[in-house]
């Protein structure tokens, strides 16, 4: 049998411990690829070099991974050993593995491929029970299935922004035989808190409901084991843990019947259809494999760097405020998250001013049409829309450097006065209440 | 200079901003969001406050090479612009949207929150001229491009807010603009000039004020008889000078058709007659703002009394309350309370006022050659 080895070297010809040393990062030079200082990994990682190799390498090759001869069946065989490799880095079964263009397609196809096989079922199940603080590639399609019928409900978190147990297992006994499916996030992509799915999982089982979750932003942050979790979906992308940009995972388990989104040529069993993308999977796998073994030293490095970083920013900014879990366990909060409200600051100027100073982060907040919205996840966790639109969320990642910290630290209180200054001239706050 | 140049998604603010790098400035370009529904605004490309604007501008800022961001400012928007608009049209009066925004965000809250975060000035692709004059103060002329001088809409704008303005298309012609913007390969070289008013999706206004306002119904009467003529569903509906859409069944006795002459929102009366009664020749003003220093004596020069409209000469006399006072030295039609008056000294902005009151001036009661010894 291969070992996960063989894939590295496959991919790239380098070892695996080659590429362990890479993450040796420097400390003394900044991580963004344009000299910038990288503090945006949750919204996309750097790749992994060796993924950049594995899909260069694959490119190369002309080949459909569905044709017969002799060139389709050698795309094939990489694209089934991916999906190996990627099995094996989640406990998962290869079947069990459908890929995907990513995690808007995955959570997507998994809560309406859910929704409409259940519901064909059994006419009975219009309910889908979800959380407040999903991301918007969950909440969207809830919206949408709520359009075509289904019966959306959203249910409360704490302040901490974890669900509420208690509400979730209200909800299913007052009619578990309505609830298509359950769907809870891994760990939150603004503010890193992680969610309860043991328990979660454990509500749904007494009544034979699937739960479906989106893990785009635990795997490779957060040990994660699909088999063990008892989940019956779950959504990676690969963009998020170092490998290329439009490719993701569904993990499902085999017996679960999902309705597909796409129609074709059925090329992922039956589920999804499309021209499989063999360079991208091959770029795919190389960085799960990469991410998910080294998970515990990188969650190690990068929660003692977000420490540091929470640390010396609230000595420079005395009123900066932690959101989500102040309890900052890997079991409770993403290692790599910190999400800091800044009060009195817009988090759009506080952006602009950090990047004038090669500084990258994110609001955190859905931007559709340009609009910056309050978070919806901060206003479900019961901030008021000012607090929501003064915050700043850093994600760090396997190139972070404690240079990268330091500037930070060395910038946050300029920066954060002139934001202030700018908050006043611009009547946030009282136009923003006035608004509400 | 650290400077903020505003993109609308149209050519003239991407032209101004490529002209502001090009001089050497330290240049950021934003976007302002005005709609709090951008799907409410017009849709397609129009110049400004849509999606498609947002990207068009997006997409400049990366061919010139600048920093890009989104500013919300639709809350503002909203109370300083389109709720202002309504509440002026509930009174009867006729307020100019584009006016209200460069004095209330664009020169505003944009400006004060640009210099606050650290830049020196606002470029935006507005046609007017900037110049310092020998007395060190920034004067604002007409822009070389008559068709398209956007002065009238700045009149508004303090000498504060000229020293932190740059208006880098004043001396340009369109043509020669939309030519620069091709060479300079910004992709909205051929987009059509936005003309109607960005927050009124399908340009009717009428209809937007009717689903605005509440139903008002009053009198339509003629201004000589004091008869009425007709009856109407709010004075929001009418401006004066309107000749259209009256809904009066009979002609007037002379065969001549009626022309909306004044609008009053107390008793929701409608007044028409003939257009010879729309000529009016003094105007009262209030809210005076002066570009430069505060005038001591009554100024001979020219008003303009609307977008794009024709030059009046007059004399121009500021009373002690900020009462202005306008005396055309020949008449002018169709002005509506509301309206700004933007006063000129040649090609220079003087000032502005809004108008409270046009009439018709009693021969008696102001000689304008006596008038004008100061």
């Amino acid at each position: 049998m291969r070992t996960d080895c063989d894939l590295a070297e496959s991919g790239s010809g380098r070892t695996l411990v080659d590429a362990m040393n890479d993450f040796s990062t420097a400390d003394g030079a900044h991580s963004g690829d344009r000299g910038t200082v990288y503090l945006d990994h949750a919204a996309s990682t750097p790749m992994y070099p060796e993924a950049v190799a594995a899909v260069a390498a694959q490119m190369t090759h002309a080949g459909n991974p569905s044709s017969l001869h002799a060139s389709g069946r050698a795309a094939r065989r990489v694209v089934e050993e991916s999906r190996e490799t990627i099995a094996s880095c989640l406990n998962a079964r290869p079947g069990e593995v459908v890929f995907t263009s990513g995690g808007t397609e995955s959570n997507n196809l998994a809560v309406k491929g859910l929704f409409w096989a259940r519901r064909v079922d059994d006419a009975r199940r219009t309910r889908i029970l979800s959380t407040a603080i999903e991301h918007h590639a969950v909440l969207d399609p809830l919206h949408w299935l709520a359009d075509q019928g289904a019966e959306v409900e959203l249910l409360p978190v704490n302040r901490c922004g974890r669900l509420e147990v208690d509400a979730l297992r209200e909800s299913v006994e007052r009619d578990p035989g309505s609830v298509a499916l359950i769907s809870v996030m891994w760990a939150n992509n603004e503010v890193g808190t992680v969610q309860p799915i043991g328990e979660v999982v454990e509500i749904a089982r007494e009544h034979g409901i699937p739960v479906h979750t989106d893990a785009v932003q635990a795997v490779g942050q957060l040990p994660v084991d699909f088999a063990a979790c008892g989940v019956d979906s779950l959504t990676l992308t690969a963009h998020k843990l170092g490998g290329p940009h439009g490719v993701g995972a569904l993990v499902v388990r085999r017996e679960l019947e999902l309705t597909p989104l796409l129609h074709g040529g059925g090329q992922e069993r039956d589920i999804r259809s499309g021209t499989i993308d063999a360079p991208a999977i091959a770029g795919f796998a190389a960085a799960v494999l990469l991410s998910v073994k080294r998970q515990p030293d990188h969650a190690a490095r990068v929660a003692g760097l977000r420490d540091d970083l929470l640390r010396r920013v609230s000595e420079r900014v005395p009123d900066a405020v932690l959101n989500g879990d102040r309890n900052c366990a890997v079991t409770n909060r993403l290692p790599a998250n910190a999400h800091i409200q800044f009060p009195g600051c817009e988090g759009d100027s506080l952006l602009m001013l950090l990047d004038a100073r090669g500084i990258e982060c994110s609001t955190g907040s859905a931007c559709s049409a340009g609009v910056p919205q309050a978070s919806h996840v901060l206003l479900a966790m019961g901030a008021d829309d000012v607090s929501a639109r003064s915050a700043l969320r850093f994600s760090l990642g396997h190139t972070s450097s404690q240079a990268d910290v330091d500037a930070l630290v060395e910038a946050i209180a300029p920066v954060v006065e002139r934001a202030r200054a700018a908050g006043i001239a611009s009547g946030f706050g009282a136009v923003a209440k006035r608004a509400g | 200079m650290r400077v903020l140049a505003a993109m609308s998604g149209g050519v003239d603010s991407a032209v101004a901003a490529a002209r502001a790098a090009e001089m050497g400035h330290d240049v950021t370009g934003i976007h302002l969001a005005l709609s709090r529904n951008p799907k409410s605004y017009r849709t397609g490309a129009r110049g400004c406050c849509t999606i498609e604007d947002s990207n068009d501008a997006r997409r400049a800022a990366d061919v010139i090479g600048i920093p890009f961001y989104v500013w919300d400012m639709s809350d503002r928007f909203h109370e300083d612009v389109v709720e202002d608009f309504v509440s002026e049209y509930a009174e009867g009066r006729t307020p100019n949207p584009c006016l209200r925004c460069n004095e209330k965000i664009k020169f505003a809250a944009v400006l004060d929150r640009a210099m606050a975060l650290g830049f020196d000035a606002v470029a935006t692709g507005h046609y007017a001229q900037l110049v310092t004059g020998a007395d060190g103060l920034i004067q604002m002329h007409r822009a070389v491009d008559m068709g398209k001088d956007q002065s009238y809409v700045l009149g508004v704008l303090t000498q504060e807010q000229l020293a932190h303005s740059l208006f880098p298309l004043g001396d340009s012609r369109k043509e020669d603009v939309r030519r620069e913007a091709e060479r300079r390969g910004l992709s909205v070289a051929n987009k059509p000039d936005s003309h109607d008013i960005c927050f009124i999706s399908d340009g009717d206004t009428s209809g937007w004020l009717r689903e605005n306002l509440p139903v008002s119904s009053g009198d339509i009467v003629d201004y000589a008889t004091g008869e009425v003529l007709g009856s109407h569903d709010g004075t929001y509906g009418f401006t004066i000078g309107q000749r259209k859409g009256l809904r009066i069944g009979r002609p007037a006795p002379d065969g001549k058709p009626r022309y909306v002459l004044d609008l009053e929102p107390v008793s929701r009366t409608v007044t028409v007659g003939p257009r010879e009664e729309l000529t009016i020749n003094h105007i009262s003003g209030f809210k005076p703002r002066w570009c430069g220093s505060v005038p001591t004596a009554p100024l001979r020069g020219t008003v303009q009394l609307r977008a794009h409209g024709e030059e009046h000469a007059a004399v121009v006399t500021l009373g002690d309350d900020s009462h202005v006072t306008i005396e055309l030295l020949d008449g002018a039609q169709g002005i509506a309370p509301g309206q700004a008056a933007v006063v000129y000294d040649g090609s220079r902005v003087v000032g502005s006022c809004t108008i409270t009151k046009a009439a018709r001036r009693d021969p008696a009661v102001m000689d304008l050659s006596v008038d004008s010894r100061a």
